[in-house]
């Protein structure tokens, strides 16, 4: 995510720690960083939620509001995810448009919620083909420790999850948790060399070769996927990773319900 | 072969006898045709068809980097510009860059970034343009393959071309290469790209639904394809820069006959001996 720079010295003594199997901040290689996450944060937003994994920290905000569908899914909710990466959570980042990380990010982060059909947004359908309701995800990163990708949507899940419609104030009805039918939960895995790390801290993703992000939902089944950096992966190393993912995904999936 | 027993009555984008929409079996590529070095002022430049993808890719580069704080003093920037034309779907398409072209523009950049030996060229960029002109599901990777040629074509120094394929699953069922009807139906959509001589994955997306079965069936029909796509790009480039004799000799005419009388043969053995003519003969007739 960022282009600052890494010394040989640390580059080394994190690539021999992990070879060791032990990372430099004592987790074993397939091991994410411990996960804390807070419902219900912000008072103002219909669903809210803030995450800590590891010294990561993000904060999403879920808004509401009724607009027009899309002419193809006239039935339908939208949903709609924005990443915004203030200069306050790193010095690599810089205030101004989205850049394309962060436009990759928000998308990775969108395609898990919208493709595992977490929310079923049939039943936000007012009145079809001028009436939906729309969900903005806001991502807010306060605090780059590595691994966006995995802190955002853990947010975003979360946020969801809580989310009340406010139909009411719409004149539309009692107000309504917003229908949250799955759990899809990302596990992104960094290459450094020839290893496999699990939930990189900003040291191992600043020298990764490659990264794979993969959501699972409840079943294990792939929901998403997405390969970033410069470097490659073998097919064997992509099933290794997807095998990883539905594990650690199983472990991390009930810490994210309220 | 596949169960079929869930596909959804009403749309039926795979029959019960495996056979798609368009005709095609699970395993089928659609038509797909490539030109290498179609562009005038671009340094290298890919045409590429594939199925009603319509996709042109330019090359231009090493050049110097713009803006210049971008550029790198140890290597050679790749940098990718995906663009849709207005005109290339059926809604017409907003001009300039969306969140989607940025994004398919990006993971495009980085495909190629480790395969280029972009160290050779520091502080340059090699500028990728791939210009979708009719879209019909697949384009990333009708791109990407296009960009591929182009950057042949443009001689940039290479470890091996990029190939690209998509593999899906519509009906139940894990299909290649789906189509825009398929991709807008279907349940799952997954493109790749490797680099054929390693089998390194350099780009790998997916969205959708697919168990982890699914999933490794998809990767080898889209691994077994890309080896029939690499087959055609490479065809591409002969076909560009491989000339037949007659074409050599209409080029360059014939070099004119000698006037002089060659050296006489040196009697010195250098490596190999040199045949003693008269001595063979006098072999021959010693022997008969």
């Amino acid at each position: 995510m960022s282009d600052d720079i890494l010394s040989d010295l640390m580059r080394d003594y994190v690539y021999r720690s992990a070879k060791a199997g032990r990372r430099t901040d004592g987790r074993a290689l397939d091991e994410p960083r411990k996960l804390a996450v807070e419902h219900g944060v912000v008072k103002t937003a219909e669903g809210s939620a803030r995450v800590k994994l590891g010294n990561t920290d993000v904060i999403v905000g879920i808004k509401m509001s009724v607009g027009q569908p899309y002419p193809d899914t006239p039935n339908t909710g939208v949903l709609s995810t924005t990443v915004e990466l203030i200069p306050m959570a790193s010095p690599t980042f810089e205030a101004g448009p989205p850049r394309p990380d962060a436009i990759e990010l928000a998308r990775v982060v969108d395609r898990g919620i919208r493709e595992s059909k977490m929310v079923n947004v049939a039943k936000l359908c007012i009145t079809p083909k001028e009436k939906v309701w729309v969900m903005f995800i806001d991502i807010h990163v306060l605090d780059f420790d590595g691994n966006l990708f995995d802190a955002s949507s853990y947010g975003a899940a979360a946020a969801l999850a809580t989310t009340i419609v406010p139909a009411k104030a719409q004149g539309l009805g009692d107000d309504f948790p917003l229908p949250v039918e799955h759990w899809p939960v990302s596990v992104t895995t960094a290459k450094i060399k020839d290893l496999l790390v699990v939930d990189p801290g900003l040291d191992e993703e600043r020298m990764a070769d490659a990264r794979l992000t993969v959501t699972t939902d409840e079943n294990g089944d792939i929901r998403a996927m997405q390969k970033g950096l410069k470097g490659s992966f073998s097919y064997d190393e992509v099933k290794r990773i997807i095998e990883t993912s539905q594990k650690v995904g199983r472990a991390l999936r009930p810490s994210l319900r309220p | 072969m596949v169960d079929i027993e869930h596909i959804p009555k009403e749309l039926k984008l795979i029959d019960e006898k495996g056979v798609r929409l368009d005709g095609r079996r699970h395993d089928e590529l659609r038509p797909i045709r490539i030109e290498a070095g179609v562009l005038r002022r671009a340094d290298g430049s890919a045409y590429v068809e594939w199925g009603g993808n319509k996709v042109l890719a330019a090359v231009y580069g090493p050049r110097e980097a713009h803006p210049r704080h971008l550029q790198d003093p140890a290597r050679a920037l790749v940098q990718c510009r995906y663009n849709m034309a207005p005109f290339s779907v059926s809604d017409r398409k907003r001009p300039g860059p969306d969140r989607r072209s940025v994004e398919i523009s990006k993971v495009i950049s980085e495909a190629f970034a480790s395969v280029v030996f972009a160290e050779q060229f520091p502080r340059t960029s090699v500028d990728i343009f791939i210009e979708v002109l009719q879209a019909d599901a697949g384009t990333r990777c009708a791109g990407l393959t296009a960009a591929s040629v182009a950057l042949a074509d443009a001689g940039v120094p290479m470890r091996d071309l990029v190939t690209s394929c998509a593999s899906g699953k519509i009906g139940g069922v894990v299909c290649l290469d789906l189509n825009k009807d398929e991709d807008n139906f279907g349940e799952a959509d997954c493109p790749m790209a490797i680099v054929p001589r390693t089998g390194e994955l350099v780009l790998l997306q997916m969205d959708g639904h697919l168990t982890y079965d699914e999933f490794q069936k998809a990767m080898e029909l889209s691994i077994a394809a890309t080896q029939r796509i690499y087959e055609m790009q490479r065809d591409a480039l002969r076909r560009r820069y491989s000339l037949s004799i007659d074409e050599i000799m209409k080029e360059s005419p014939a070099a004119p006959p000698r006037e002089t009388e060659l050296p006489e043969m040196s009697t010195q053995i250098v490596g190999e001996p040199e045949l003693d003519f008269d001595a063979l003969d006098e072999d021959r007739e010693g022997g008969a």
